[in-house]
């Protein structure tokens, strides 16, 4: 058992350094940062001592093996445009992202199961269908096509709900600011979370309905039903309970892709993540972030999965047997 | 009596809210953002009007551009131009309530000119700065410079004790490892003050009540966030989110003037917009013409200037939203613009010149262009590719985005470009600029010409460009600069195309100046 973490452990680190090196090789080809850093006129010699002083003249091998002991010790160096530290930055941005991406999961969640249920009850109804072909739009429309969509109607028409922005913050502790407290925080949240949980939330609808329609045929449920409880209990006591366990797995897995693709809500929304941050960076080749922002989303995914598969082992006793081997 | 005093209560109540409800907000949205508040980190016009705000220099641009008295209230120039003696402005106070003395300046003038520094070139590097008393100064060139004072409106002063006291009295410098404190803080003596700034995000100013200057604003507090998406800027502004944003795509400008809410502010930039050719190199880099190079050759340039429709460019990629040139700089910056026109748009005899010159069946080559930089760059290559096509010429367009374009094309590069789209904005506002940095012949060691990609080269244009710099009689100088167009225009060094429009999308009940350096300048907005 000890040996299949530390084994899996060890797989992580693996994918982590080819995520560095894959991500180190590409900005060898985003353009050179130090244009953007300085105006046209600047003079030649200028540009050329910024370039020696941010090291960008050291051979590939060096500036990577520096780039990796940094990282070691969270040091991403400071950001070309700002000149202020990227973790300072990811972390004054992570908590918006955070937010918007646990509200767009919770809403996915809700929704998704609510709606999942009864397409999977009420199968022949209208409501029934219409869900079904708008969640068909859910899954084929891109993101930014929906968000922009969405502004265009509840702000520029409509004149509801803000297009942009966070709205007013409370700051907690030193690195926390919540939307949450604020009545426009909480307006301002409303456009961004629906269009980033709208694919999720058809993917939950449309695996709830499967999963819970397969339950509904199982002897289980008609022994229930023999037995005289009521369709309410059986519903949603037995059927329901059953049908959430592979809804919950995806939903986990799917939270370390809300956060990672929030890039393109947050930019649609103007919403102050660290998404936008580095869609920013990429366009100003501001390395250090870019750098940054791509480690951290890989240790994400790679956490998440790290942990999966580690609960799978707790979970299945047939995937222990195989660690023992 | 109960009823009564109720009733005044509530009333008192409803002029209270009445009264905080007229604080005038003016939320602003640009789709560049606030990066640094060090007035020095970067020379880029969206940064140099934020700090324009804040911090102020020791001369003035007015609403037209023209030079004005600004921490200086006077000076004189001496001895055509080697001396300059600064009285400066008495009882101006810094946002933190110290005075404004001439060591700030020497201060600034030693800061501006350090490592670091992005504005190296606004003050000369052999300028000696000498205090005469608390507000006077006295600078000492080696040579005579007459437009010396061209660019220090945005050369903006900071004071020394602050500066020095919040570790600060060195721009932060690209490579540093801690921020800086003048990075997050800042303490000028401009008509606003920073209330508060998260980089990138948002940034709010408030009034400064004790600015010497007279108020023509009526504002109690600016809030800007940078935008950068297209489509949600606009929409922002239709929304009535925000009240001024910049830029307004063209292609979104007829729609936020059908609105109710908005409208758009246009007029013409400064930057002008041409192409380059690689006359430097004796076989181009990416051309099917080898052994030698067909840029070479007048008759080839003068091709390509007659083959390209400047008008249609205009009219379908432009929206109607450019004014053509056939200058290298703006007309509004020299007296004699309406004596240059531009070539007549002719695609036969351009055929005929190339014939001349020995390519019958026109040629091949390779052109760069960025595709993020300046209003529609991408389309207007597209375009020139099918003009050029006209007169046998086969363009192969590599339009990409600014941060890949640049580093190819410019010195740092190694200039790997046969044919190219730049803009310009001379920042002296000068022709001595445009001759100098983009007319200029490239040579080691000199700073002249660093930005001509092409190589152009004329000694003649390079002597009067020497003698425009130190003349100080403007009619003679104007004479001269004039000549030295005439030069570069009858050889087709370039083509210019045209200079861009501005456009601001403004909310109906904002009242805004706009000037031609597309500086967004709120404390001349006012909000009804």
């Amino acid at each position: 058992m000890l040996a299949f973490v530390i084994r899996r452990i060890l797989q992580s680190v693996a994918v982590m350094v080819a995520v560095a090196f894959i991500a180190f090789l590409m900005f060898r080809f985003v353009g050179d940062p130090v244009n953007q850093m300085v105006g046209i006129d600047t003079p030649a010699e200028e540009v050329a001592r910024l370039r020696q002083s941010l090291g960008l003249n050291d051979p590939t091998p060096v500036q990577f093996a520096n780039f990796i002991w940094k990282a070691m010790h969270f040091d991403f160096g400071m950001s070309y445009q700002f000149r202020l530290p990227v973790t300072q930055l990811l972390a004054e941005r992570a908590p918006a992202t955070l937010e918007l991406a646990f509200t767009a999961a919770g809403f996915a969640l809700l929704v998704g199961v609510i709606m999942g249920v009864y397409c999977a009850l009420r199968r022949d109804s209208i409501l029934a269908k219409t869900f079904q072909a708008v969640s068909l739009v859910g899954v084929s429309l891109p993101t930014f096509l929906i968000g922009i969509l969405l502004i265009y109607l509840f702000a520029v028409i409509l004149g509801w709900l803000p297009s942009n922005g966070r709205g007013d913050v409370v700051k907690f502790g030193n690195w926390w600011t919540t939307g949450f407290l604020t009545k426009s925080g909480l307006r301002a949240l409303v456009l961004p979370a629906i269009t980033l949980g709208l694919f999720q939330m058809t993917l939950i609808m449309r695996l709830v309905r499967a999963e819970m329609m397969e339950v509904m045929r199982t002897d289980y449920i008609k022994f229930a039903r023999a037995r005289g409880l009521r369709t309410r209990s059986i519903h949603f006591g037995h059927a329901l309970k059953n049908t959430l366990i592979p809804v919950i797995t995806i939903a986990g897995l799917q939270l370390g892709s809300i956060i990672a693709f929030a890039i393109i809500t947050e930019t649609v929304f103007n919403w102050p993540g660290m998404g936008l941050l580095f869609l920013k960076a990429v366009q100003n080749v501001d390395i250090p972030i870019m750098a940054a922002y791509l480690m951290l989303i890989g240790l994400l995914f790679v956490t998440i999965n790290l942990i999966v598969d580690l609960t799978y082992g707790f979970v299945d006793p047939r995937l222990r047997v195989a660690m023992r081997a | 009596m109960f009823m009564k005093r109720y009733g005044l209560a509530a009333f008192a109540a409803i002029a209270l809210s009445s009264v905080s409800a007229q604080a005038v907000t003016l939320r602003y949205a640009n789709q560049g953002d606030l990066k640094s508040l060090d007035p020095y980190t970067l020379n880029e016009t969206t940064t140099l009007a934020h700090h324009g705000h804040v911090y102020e220099g020791l001369t003035s641009r007015g609403k037209d551009l023209k030079i004005g008295p600004g921490l200086a209230e006077s000076w004189e120039v001496k001895e055509g131009g080697k001396k300059w003696l600064f009285k400066l402005r008495k009882n101006v106070k810094f946002h933190n309530g110290e005075d404004f003395t001439a060591d700030d300046v020497i201060f600034s003038a030693d800061r501006v000119r350090m490592p670091g520094s992005n504005f190296n070139t606004r003050v000369p590097k052999d300028a000696k700065f000498t205090k005469i008393d608390s507000h006077t100064i006295e600078v000492e060139l080696a040579s005579p410079n007459p437009i010396m004072i061209a660019q220090w409106d945005t050369w903006y002063i900071v004071s020394k004790k602050w500066a020095e006291a919040n570790n600060s009295a060195a721009p932060t410098p690209a490579s540093a490892t801690t921020p800086s404190y003048i990075s997050l803080n800042s303490n000028g003596t401009g008509p606003f003050k920073i209330e508060s700034h998260q980089p990138g995000v948002k940034t709010v100013f408030k009034p400064n009540p004790a600015y010497w200057g007279k108020k023509e604003h009526n504002l109690d507090e600016i809030v800007f966030t940078p935008i950068p998406n297209d489509a949600t800027r606009v929409a922002a502004l239709l929304s009535g989110e925000v009240d001024v944003i910049e830029p307004v795509p063209i292609q979104d400008i007829a729609r936020v003037n059908s609105s109710d809410k908005a409208k758009v502010l246009a007029g013409p930039e400064l930057r002008t917009i041409f192409l380059g050719f690689d006359q430097i190199r004796d076989e181009l880099l990416e051309s099917n013409v080898k052994g030698k190079n067909p840029f070479k050759d007048v008759k080839v340039r003068q091709a390509f200037n007659m083959a390209i429709d400047k008008e249609t460019i205009k009219a379908r990629v432009m929206r109607g939203l450019s004014t053509p040139s056939p200058l290298m700089i703006a007309p509004e910056l020299v007296p004699f613009a309406k004596d240059f026109k531009n070539p007549k748009f002719d695609a036969d005899a351009a055929k005929k010149l190339l014939a001349e010159a020995g390519y019958p069946n026109g040629f091949e080559v390779g052109m760069d262009c960025p595709n993020d930089r300046y209003v529609n760059d991408g389309p207007i290559c597209q375009a020139v590719v099918g003009m050029l096509a006209r007169i046998g010429v086969k363009v192969n367009l590599n339009a990409q985005p600014k941060a890949q374009y640049f580093a190819k094309v410019l010195k740092p590069g190694g200039y790997k470009t046969s044919f190219y789209l730049l803009g310009w904005t001379p920042g002296t506002f000068d022709s001595h600029n445009v001759l100098y940095d983009i007319h200029g012949c490239r040579g080691e060691g000199t700073s002249r010409g660093e930005s001509n990609l092409g190589g152009y080269c004329s000694k003649a244009v390079d002597a009067l460009t020497d003698k425009i710099l130190v003349e100080a009689d403007t009619a003679k100088r104007d004479a001269m600069i004039k000549e030295a167009y005439t030069i570069t225009t009858n050889e087709f060094a370039y083509v210019p195309l045209h200079q861009q429009a501005l456009a601001w999308g403004i909310a109906k009940n904002v009242t805004l100046t706009q000037r031609a350096d597309n500086q967004v300048l709120l404390y001349w907005a006012t909000k009804k």
